[in-house]
């Protein structure tokens, strides 16, 4: 078997405890089936269920006992019918003994792949764990497995044991259950074996791993204190996202008579002058350029190459600070996982001394990586301890990437203290939101914690490669509807909220919620079309209350207050216009008047009404407006009046000012030219 | 950043948040700086950080220089003006005195900035005095009101681009925390009058003006006398204002930082929290990685941008192909064909609410649960009127019983579980240092972990583990090496200022590229204090003991490096190969031996290999 290769028996519980949450498995097994299929087609299986009417297996035939063992596969490379082996399991009618199945499933490895082949061999057990197991004809149970487990670490063989256990019903004897999970707990120390105890079939799906990926290092050297400190460390990914397979693109351009068409698609770049030019650059035609501002500086790969920030390899301690000073949501990026050299024991040791003091002491190291040469960038990072339970386990670090400077964007919110009251709970809202923080409780206690990311599979990875099973039957396959399992992560228990429906409902009595009325559809479209922030507006400081400006007349007193807040009404573009005509009668009037005191008013006015005009971009209303009036003075000889255009400046509203205006610069600078000479004759 | 065909099509980085995030970046802002010039700002002083005389125009001008680089990198769509007022000069399109606006050769008065703008700015100290000028320009008698001009310059200035495309601000740097006291009862009256209302009507065209006041050294700025009706807060807003106005040019920079970025909505997210109580959030981006920006490819002989075309074509017929393309997985010895949109229906498995599934002690959420920079939440009444006030108890409920929310989050490709961890509020001398709010941390499934630990494991063989002896030296050393105020991100990126740096150097065709710090290396000076020095040799010694210092190592992979080398020395003449053009029969492993053996990177497809290598024998 090569290196990269694993051979693997499933063995699973098919007895009558177990039909209700078979199908669930039968989708477990089919996924992990289905993802070797695409990704490790070398690797081979063999399918064991325990639990039948009959019994099926060589340890049978050749020394006797195993019964209710049923192999339903022997252990070979994967093949496209394999799937159909594990999607219809058949039911069982007796309490299956797992030892037995463990025992059978070891025996195939090790006939199938001799103690000197080296290879990953692995055994995977769904039970429920809940029926006793056969007394072994000498010795004590726990012999038994002792030497089974050791058996096991010896022929590098990994177990890997899932309990399914939903709600036992009564007929369940404690003590079974107490001394199987015993006897599995046994294997975990005597052998590379781990159990996972899942409670729903979502866990189920999650616990199982059903992608192999190589783990690989990202980085293998020192994690330097000072430069005579080192401790040799290898680094790894601890979470990496799985994707879904990279699907190629296909082309059905080649005539279907043509048996030897590859159905590929390439992809060409053509770097052109200009779009339409069919002239293309070669790449040596061709230089990288950066933006800089609007400038794009082009900067070759030699002078890049030379200039570029080139830090050295490797891991570099900055010092230690408080836990609370590096907030959670900080962490960057996936995360790594720092390990001590396996081979180096006085590493191991000194990780173990740093990680368990910085538990201890809430401590966490700041440190500066660069993983590999060459590398243009560095990261800075804080290593948290990860204080290993198992006597067996080295203790190691979590990594996660910090944020430089440039990486935050600080924006100011407001204080929640400093909103309107209205806007706050009371005390009353504040104890029914306690209560039902406390009500809607995943993890009442350590055990019982559900959700765990660690169990939850990805819903868009499992849905995908039930499509894909179906496509492969028929290519015009409907989308299967999201399995049921995956409610559990979209949707709140609703067990939990009718088991405490008072809860629930004096949360939704006391929250009242209302969509604002004020919105209209319209205007909420357009809010959410706005790419940019300024429609925040309810909780910016600047906020200008358009009650204020209840003002739809202009009166006698204070012309142009009034005036001012007219234009400045927003619930009406009326207004606008209103204001205008009426702000021109008013001027006019005052004109007549023929008095100092007055004309002093009108030009005030004036200097009001362009400056509307020209906030509201009307800029016609106001020119038309002022050479009537012009005209009208002339008329009147109203000269005292038309002398204080000059001073005052009051001129056409030219293009520069508003848009809309056909009046140039120089001839609204004109037009108080043209007057002095007038007014002067 | 190469532009990468692989990279182009990846298939799940479709991410929708992601192009939301740089879709809201594109958004532009109009910034006018208003800049005090009076005698007053130029002649009063404070003391900066390393203890010289600087005088509020510098700090102003400096934190506008700082500014406009953020600028010119972060957010280079955005048109900024530069406006002095109280000048002796006037240069302004409305021909207003004691107001300058200030620009550089083939720019608009209100244009992106530019290199140019930049390097002449840096110099203005000197050579404004001179040029522009400093001069009071309220004067009582002829009922000139420079603070007025200058408004409504900046308002004409931003007439530019529509208000609803764009954010339209002013930031006013002044020091004059009364600029009509001198005046005259009926004088000062007026002007108060006139200028508030053009302010007033510049807020009305959608401008903000904020206020970036400077106090005397002996005389906090006050900004009742007038400010505080200029940029409209009303008495209770008046305390959140600014509790400690700058008087250190850090404290300054600061702020105009926080205050030049607008606080952008990332996202509209509708949070369930039980059948039948939604509120509406905003999500904001506060945390994403900066990179230099994307790579255009220009005609190296013209430097002009060249245009990058993509086609797909068939390989069998070599037709070209149109999008949407199908696409395949090879299944039990069949091709098993989807469609793009079978892709996105798949994909789609829930409306893109934040559902809340219940609450979990914060013990329960590990370090290693982490997949991708948060989301920071805060509320908003805007369409659901109490969303705040419901957001707001379970925050306060969260923070008091120590538990954060689990969710679901349908508005990413995949959708994930979140966890809301509730932020209380941090407050520091210089302002806002975390908004109260929650952070959205997103999960990783359980496919996407690995047990790592577990490969490590030796079965029924206990590990070493520390001694207490060598857990007191860990101790000791810890307490040594304990980082004084440590602060998140108090690290500029060295490979981003590095690489700006360059730009600016050939953008300016200056000689010489700035010298940048890498500030993440380690405090040497620090390190290599007696106390510390100690610290590290007492762990050192608990660990390794006497005799060895280290166990030596390193031996084997610089073999294996040399082997490689050998191999790939001794099989294949690497030049006579590249010289006859034959390095393409030969397989990615091989070429990579040459390169590892070289220490080049080893990434890329095959024909990046190949022409790294022949870069490498061409030098």
């Amino acid at each position: 078997m090569a290196r990269n290769r694993e051979g693997l028996v499933l063995l699973l519980d098919v007895g009558p405890a177990m039909h209700d949450i078979l199908p669930h498995v039968e989708k477990a097994c089919s996924l992990l089936l289905q993802k070797k299929l695409i990704y490790n087609k070398f690797d081979e299986v063999g399918i064991v269920v325990f639990g039948t009417q009959g019994t099926q297996n060589e340890l049978a035939t050749e020394i006797g006992g195993y019964e209710h063992v049923t192999v339903l596969r022997n252990i070979r490379a994967v093949d496209e019918a394999v799937v159909e082996y594990v999607k219809w399991l058949p039911r069982g009618t007796v309490a299956g003994d797992f030892l037995d199945a463990l025992i059978v499933g070891m025996d195939m490895l090790i006939k199938m792949y001799a103690a000197t082949q080296k290879g990953k061999k692995r055994l995977c057990l769904i039970t429920n764990a809940a029926c006793p197991t056969k007394n072994p004809f000498e010795g004590t149970k726990d012999d038994q497995v002792s030497t089974i487990a050791m058996k096991m670490a010896a022929e590098g063989i990994k177990m890997e044991s899932i309990v399914m256990r939903t709600d036992l019903s009564g007929d369940v004897y404690e003590n079974t259950i107490d001394e199987n999970d015993h006897l599995l707990n046994l294997f975990s120390s005597n052998a590379i074996a781990k159990t996972v105890y899942v409670d729903s079939p979502l866990s189920l799906l999650g616990s199982f791993k059903t992608r192999r990926v190589a783990p690989v290092t990202l980085f293998r050297g020192d994690l330097e204190i000072n430069p005579t400190m080192k401790i040799k460390v290898w680094v790894y990914k601890k979470v990496a996202e799985e994707r879904l397979p990279t699907l190629k693109m296909y082309s059905d351009k080649a005539p279907p008579t043509d048996k030897f068409a590859k159905h590929e698609v390439k992809i060409d770049y053509d770097y052109k002058v200009t779009a339409e030019s069919s002239e293309v650059l070669a790449p040596e035609e061709r230089i990288k350029g950066f933006r800089y501002g609007p400038q794009v500086v082009p900067i070759s790969p030699e002078e890049m190459e030379t200039l570029k920030f080139k830090p050295d390899k490797g891991m570099k301690l900055l010092g230690f600070t408080e836990a609370s000073n590096i907030l959670r949501h900080y962490y960057m990026k996936d995360v790594n996982i720092v390990v001590p050299d396996p081979s180096k024991e006085k590493s191991v040791i000194a990780v173990s001394a740093l990680a368990r003091e910085m538990k201890q002491t809430n401590k966490v190291a700041i440190v500066r990586c660069v993983w590999r040469n060459g590398q243009g960038n560095v990261v800075v990072g804080v290593l948290t301890p990860n204080v290993s339970e198992r006597d067996d386990t080295p203790d190691s670090f979590y990594f996660n990437v910090l944020p430089f400077a440039e990486d935050v964007r600080e924006f100011p919110f407001p204080s929640f203290s400093r909103l309107p009251a209205s806007w706050k709970p009371d005390e009353q809202q504040q104890a029914v939101a306690d209560n039902f923080v406390k009500m809607l409780d995943l993890a009442p206690s350590e055990k019982e914690e559900v959700l765990k990311p660690d169990l939850t599979p990805n819903p868009v990875l499992q849905r995908f490669y039930e499509y894909l099973e179906l496509k492969s039957r028929s290519a015009d396959a409907a989308l299967p509807p999201i399995d049921e399992a995956f409610k559990r992560i979209m949707e709140q228990d609703p067990e939990l909220s009718s088991n405490n429906k008072s809860i629930m409902d004096a949360l939704r009595g006391n929250f009242e919620v209302k969509e604002n009325p004020k919105l209209k559809k319209s205007s909420k479209r357009l809010l959410r079309d706005k790419p940019s922030g300024s429609d925040d507006e309810d909780n910016r400081m600047i906020t200008y209350h358009t009650s204020d400006n209840k003002i739809d007349n202009i009166g006698d007193g204070t012309p142009i207050q009034d005036f001012e807040a007219m234009i400045s009404r927003r619930d009406n573009h009326d207004w606008i216009d209103k204001a205008i005509t009426q702000m021109k009668t008013r001027i006019m009037k005052l004109v007549e008047e023929d008095s100092t005191d007055e004309n002093d008013r009108a030009l005030e006015c004036l200097l009001a009404l362009r400056k509307g005009c020209v906030l509201e971009q009307e800029p016609k209303q106001f020119n038309e407006f002022l050479k009537h009036l012009y005209e009208l003075c002339r008329e009147r000889n109203l000269s005292h009046f038309l002398i204080h255009f000059t001073s005052k400046k009051i001129t056409l509203i030219p293009k520069s000012e508003a848009a809309d205006s056909d009046v140039t610069d120089e001839e609204a600078g004109c037009f108080y030219v043209k007057q002095e000479p007038m007014v002067e004759s | 950043m190469e532009l990468d065909p692989d990279d182009v099509f990846r298939d799940e980085d479709e991410d929708p948040e992601s192009e939301f995030f740089q879709e809201k970046e594109a958004s532009k802002e109009f910034v006018v700086y208003l800049i005090d010039a009076s005698p007053k700002m130029l002649n009063t002083t404070c003391l900066s950080e390393d203890d010289k005389q600087e005088s509020h125009f510098h700090i102003a001008v400096s934190c506008i220089a700082q500014s406009l680089k953020s600028h010119i990198i972060n957010r280079s769509n955005d048109e900024i003006a530069i406006c002095f007022f109280n000048t002796r000069e006037k240069k302004n399109l409305q021909d207003l005195n004691a107001v300058y606006v200030f620009n550089v050769p083939e720019r608009e008065p209100i244009d992106r900035p530019t290199a140019r703008l930049i390097k002449d700015f840096h110099l203005i100290q000197e050579s404004f005095v001179k040029h522009i000028g400093s001069q009071n320009g309220i004067v009582s008698d002829s009922r000139e009101n420079s603070l007025y001009s200058a408004l409504w310059v900046a308002q004409a200035l931003l007439r530019k681009g529509s208000s609803k495309t764009a954010d339209k601000r002013i930031f006013l740097f002044t020091n004059e925390d009364d600029p009509f006291g001198s005046m005259r009862i009926s004088v000062k009256e007026d002007m108060t009058r006139t200028t508030l209302q053009r302010a007033k009507d510049a807020q009305d065209l959608g401008i903000s003006i904020e206020l970036l006041p400077l106090s005397h050294p002996d005389k906090q700025f006050d900004i009742t006398l007038f400010y505080k009706d200029l940029i409209g807060l009303n008495s209770d807003e008046l305390t959140e204002f600014m509790p400690s106005v700058g008087q250190k040019l850090e404290d300054m920079k600061d702020q105009l930082k926080k205050r030049v970025l607008a606080r952008r909505i990332a996202k509209r997210i509708t949070f369930v929290i039980c059948d039948g109580l939604s509120i509406e959030l905003n999500g904001y981006a506060l945390l994403r990685p900066a990179i230099p920006g994307t790579i255009t490819w220009l005609d190296s002989t013209t430097n002009l941008p060249i245009k990058v075309e993509r086609s797909y074509i068939c390989t069998d017929t070599g037709a070209i192909m149109q999008e949407p393309i199908q696409r395949i997985q090879p299944y039990k010895n069949q091709d098993v064909t989807f469609t793009t949109e079978e892709l996105s229906h798949l994909k789609k498995i829930s409306t893109g609410h934040l559902r809340l599934l219940g609450f979990k002690p914060l013990s329960c959420l590990k370090d290693y649960h982490n997949m991708k920079p948060s989301t920071f939440l805060y509320p908003s009444d805007k369409e659901v009127i109490g969303s705040t006030r419901a957001f707001i108890a379970l925050h306060r409920s969260m923070l008091q019983l120590g538990r954060f929310a689990v969710a679901f989050y349908g508005g990413t490709t995949p959708p994930r579980m979140v966890a809301l961890v509730a932020q209380d509020e941090i407050e520091s001398d210089g302002g806002q240092v975390e908004p109260p709010g929650m952070n959205m941390i997103y999960l990783p499934y359980a496919n996407d972990m690995r047990d790592i630990e577990e490969l490590h494991s030796k079965p029924g063989v206990a590990v070493p583990r520390a001694s207490d002896e060598q857990l007191n030296k860990a101790s000791a050393l810890m307490r040594r090496l304990e980082l004084k105020d440590f602060t998140v991100c108090q690290f500029a990126n060295p490979a981003l200022q590095k690489h700006y740096a360059i730009l600016q150097a050939i953008a300016l065709d200056e000689d010489a590229v700035r010298e940048t710090r890498d500030e993440t290396l380690p405090d040497e000076e620090g390190m290599n204090r007696p106390t510390v020095v100690k610290a590290i040799e007492e762990f050192k010694q608990s660990i390794f003991g006497d005799d060895s210092d280290e166990e030596s190592d390193s031996g084997p992979k610089e073999k294996t490096r040399k082997r490689k080398a050998g191999i790939a020395d001794g099989n294949y003449d690497f030049i006579e190969l590249a010289k006859t053009g034959k390095l393409k029969d030969l397989t990615v492993v091989e070429l990579k031996t040459y390169l590892t053996a070289n220490n080049l990177s080893v990434v890329g497809k095959k024909e990046v290999l190949i022409n790294r290598i022949l870069t490498h024998i061409g030098k």
